[in-house]
């Protein structure tokens, strides 16, 4: 199981948890994960195109990753880049 | 001879939030919201089919659009379970940023929606906005890149597909709009699309030789149908107000040259009558020089015409006469269905300003929102 630190842009699909643990090898797969429990979250964080939307930002084991292939070694972490006013 | 009206919900749609002003007589308005606080709202509708579905149109700064949904007029949301999206692994890559326009289907559709996204694209849902499918005749139609201008050189915060419009007669006959790209017209329930752009001015292209005119490429803001004379339309584009009558010839005439020159025919938004097809309604902003985008000389009005686009009067009783340099955006002026009708329209200032005698008069009946996006005046079952 991995543990999912979550922004609290997302929190309102999950009660307000700050984070949660789901199974998954890969970060695509520990995000469906989480959809599959919370159903609405994934379009918010990845695109159509299995593109992690340009103001979210996904680190594992504190290193910043870009695509959804890449394998889980750590927890993850989902932060809200800045976006503008 | 004013007689009573039901219920008026306005929905107002703002940067931040979605708002709703309710009234029993047009006069006092109850608050409620904010609703999806802190997203920004493109766009709010109400099914005047059924008065109780309303779909409303979200995303934030972070995070990627959600399309959210309510029975109950507005009263408690979900997130739609399979938003508009483009088809996964397609080769323009295209991923919806947001839904920027919501239209009810025909009558005879019930559960039928259309939605327009940007990056342009043109969706459909039969089942009351709660799962979505491309409608592949317009997105995919082999010109469709070259009438969008391309998926990312676009208008600010991105190009727009808007003004979806249903022919009351005929569920098959469609329109949409394209900021940029120009007007388009179906036949077939969106399998083929056609431009309908004849007599439209385009300032910001290069002239043609004497007799010729670009197709497509333009860049009409709102465009709406009257529904008692759905040959007519009314346009209120970046190049001028126009009104075309479909029964007589497909071009339009530029009604908007009857306005006063010191004011100009530029504007977002432009409303009809929902029971005279000679009756409507701009708001022009200043579109000289570098563009301000502003009331012009800082006075906002309405201008009203009663016969066709032929002489309008301006409407400013209410307003401020100096210093008020807001404008109205394409979403932002909606009528409703009162006698006399009722005329709302809300401000890039925040500002709601409501009219019940069908735009002689306006009284401010909330300020300090959000900047807003669209206005819209609805009657819940």
């Amino acid at each position: 199981m991995t543990r999912v630190l979550l922004p609290t842009h997302l929190r309102s699909y999950t009660g307000g948890a700050a984070e949660l643990s789901v199974p998954g090898q890969t970060l695509g797969a520990v995000l469906a994960a989480v959809e599959a429990r919370h159903p609405g979250f994934l379009i918010r964080v990845v695109d159509e195109q299995d593109r992690i939307r340009p103001h979210i930002k996904c680190f594992v084991q504190g290193e910043q990753v870009r695509g959804l292939d890449a394998p889980i070694t750590g927890e993850v972490q989902i932060i809200a880049a800045l976006s503008g006013g | 001879m004013e007689r009573p009206v039901p219920t008026t919900l306005l929905s107002v749609s703002t940067r931040k939030g979605l708002w709703f002003f309710r009234s029993e007589d047009r006069r006092t308005w109850t608050v409620d919201g904010p609703h999806h606080f802190g997203a920004i709202v493109y766009h709010t509708v109400l099914d005047p089919r059924d008065g109780r579905t309303m779909l409303c149109a979200t995303r934030t700064g972070h995070l990627g659009p959600a399309l959210m949904r309510s029975t109950d007029a507005g009263q408690s949301w979900s997130q739609v379970a399979s938003p508009p999206t483009f088809p996964k692994g397609e080769a323009r890559g295209r991923a919806v940023d947001h839904v920027f326009w919501l239209t009810p289907g025909h009558t005879s559709q019930p559960g039928t929606w259309y939605a327009g996204t940007s990056p342009q694209g043109l969706f459909r849902s039969e089942d009351g906005g709660e799962r979505w499918e491309p409608v592949r005749g317009f997105n995919d139609h082999p010109d469709q890149q070259e009438w969008v201008q391309g998926d990312q050189d676009q208008t600010p915060d991105g190009g727009k597909t808007h003004s979806i419009l249903v022919d009351p007669r005929d569920p098959r006959q469609l329109y949409l709009g394209l900021s940029g790209g120009g007007f388009f017209s179906s036949r077939d329930a969106g399998a083929s699309w056609s431009p309908l752009n004849a007599g439209v001015a385009m300032d910001f292209a290069p002239d043609l030789p004497e007799g010729q005119e670009q197709p497509f490429g333009h860049d009409p803001h709102c465009v709406q149908l009257h529904p008692l004379r759905p040959d007519r339309l009314w346009r209120q584009d970046h190049c001028g107000t126009y009104r075309l009558d479909r029964d007589l010839q497909d071009r339009w005439v530029r009604v908007g040259d009857n306005l006063p020159r010191e004011v100009g025919d530029i504007g977002f938004p432009i409303v009809t009558h929902p029971r005279q097809p000679d009756t409507a309604f701009v708001f022009p902003m200043d579109g000289t020089s570098v563009w301000p985008r502003t009331s012009p000389g800082g006075r906002p009005a309405v201008f009203r015409t009663r016969d066709a686009g032929a002489t309008w009067q301006r409407l400013d009783q209410g307003f401020p006469t100096a210093q008020a340099w807001w404008t109205v955006k394409r979403q932002c002026m909606s009528a409703d269905q009162g006698t006399p009708m009722g005329l709302y329209l809300g401000t890039t200032s925040g500002e709601v300003w409501a009219s019940t005698d069908e735009g002689d008069h306006f009284n401010r009946i909330a300020g300090d929102l959000p900047h807003i996006y669209a206005v819209g005046a609805a009657t819940p079952a």
